[in-house]
């Protein structure tokens, strides 16, 4: 992740991510139902702040024009030589919010590195684990929301008990 | 539709279904929507032969945007202050997940009252994908 990401909230977003989820809670999509909630106005769902990889122009797991992608095309991976590790999975993610996401927000969101530590498994051999925290501020400056997430890198595949 | 302090007690449950049969279109709908499309999730090839796995499994990230549905059925919108977890196991397409919140205490915090809840979720061989916590504002 970038440093500083901007993340601009905008409703058509909303709705994308809250079907990508499986939820059709009227509040996610139609601005006539929301005014009459308690809320008042459009949210966003819980776990919507992590889209904020859409705004990252550096993020790492999407494709980018001219440059070789990991997936599959001709071959089963774009590289020559692919990482031995099976990569990066998500073991934790803890959201804190100040107040509830929504549309008309712009969030500069900062990213700084957290603690790490290691693990052995049975399953996957070596665990890495590192912590990342996120804030999101909106546009006056205050915290919408805190996000602490915690990747881990194992030695080979999970194994499939 | 708030929970309130006085109906609520210790120990009571809220547990619903909130995908039935996960398809691998679905991933792709979270993968769009998210901005990560690790292929991992959407590239059954690469997934098989150079990442070492049965097939693509589904974004933690959608297990818990999934148990937040649950979440935030219970609680009501606009009530969550705090929510985590933990992923346990992977879950893949064809699972079914059911997502349930026990309640683990009500108390107040900064003049309001609220409520502390544990969460799982659990497929349908009753294997664990996700344990975790969340806290709400609840009415008095």
């Amino acid at each position: 992740m970038a440093d500083e990401i901007k993340f601009p909230v905008e409703a058509t977003h909303i709705m994308m991510f809250a079907r990508s989820v499986g939820d059709p809670n009227p509040i996610y999509y139609d601005e006539e139902y929301a005014k009459k909630t308690e809320v008042g106005h459009i949210l966003a769902p819980p776990t919507f702040p992590r889209a904020v990889a859409q705004f990252d122009p550096d993020y790492h797991l999407r494709v980018k024009p001219g440059e070789k992608w990991f997936g599959s095309g001709k071959n089963p991976t774009g590289l020559t030589e692919p990482a031995k590790s099976s990569g990066g999975l998500h073991a934790e993610q803890h959201f804190e919010y100040h107040r509830q996401p929504k549309p008309g927000d712009v969030y500069t969101v900062t990213t700084k590195p957290g603690k790490t530590w290691e693990k052995e498994s049975k399953r996957a051999g070596k665990l890495v684990f590192s912590e990342t925290i996120q804030e999101y501020r909106d546009q006056n400056g205050e915290l919408v929301v805190t996000s602490r997430s915690v990747g881990v890198k194992t030695e080979r595949p999970v194994e499939q008990s | 539709m708030a929970l309130s302090a006085s109906k609520l007690k210790v120990g009571d449950t809220h547990e619903e279904v909130v995908i039935d049969d996960l398809t691998r279109t679905q991933l792709v709908m979270y993968a769009g929507a998210s901005g990560d499309y690790n292929p991992l999730h959407t590239d059954d090839l690469y997934t098989k032969e150079v990442a070492g796995y049965p097939g693509v499994f589904a974004h933690g990230m959608l297990s818990m945007g999934l148990t937040g549905k649950m979440l935030t059925n219970y609680v009501g919108d606009g009530r969550l202050k705090k929510y985590g977890v933990r992923f346990t196991s992977q879950v893949w397409p064809g699972d079914t997940l059911t997502a349930k919140a026990t309640v683990a205490d009500i108390r107040e915090e900064g003049g309001e009252k609220v409520v502390d809840l544990t969460l799982e979720t659990v497929n349908q061989d009753g294997k664990t994908v996700i344990t975790g916590t969340a806290t709400a504002r609840i009415d008095a």
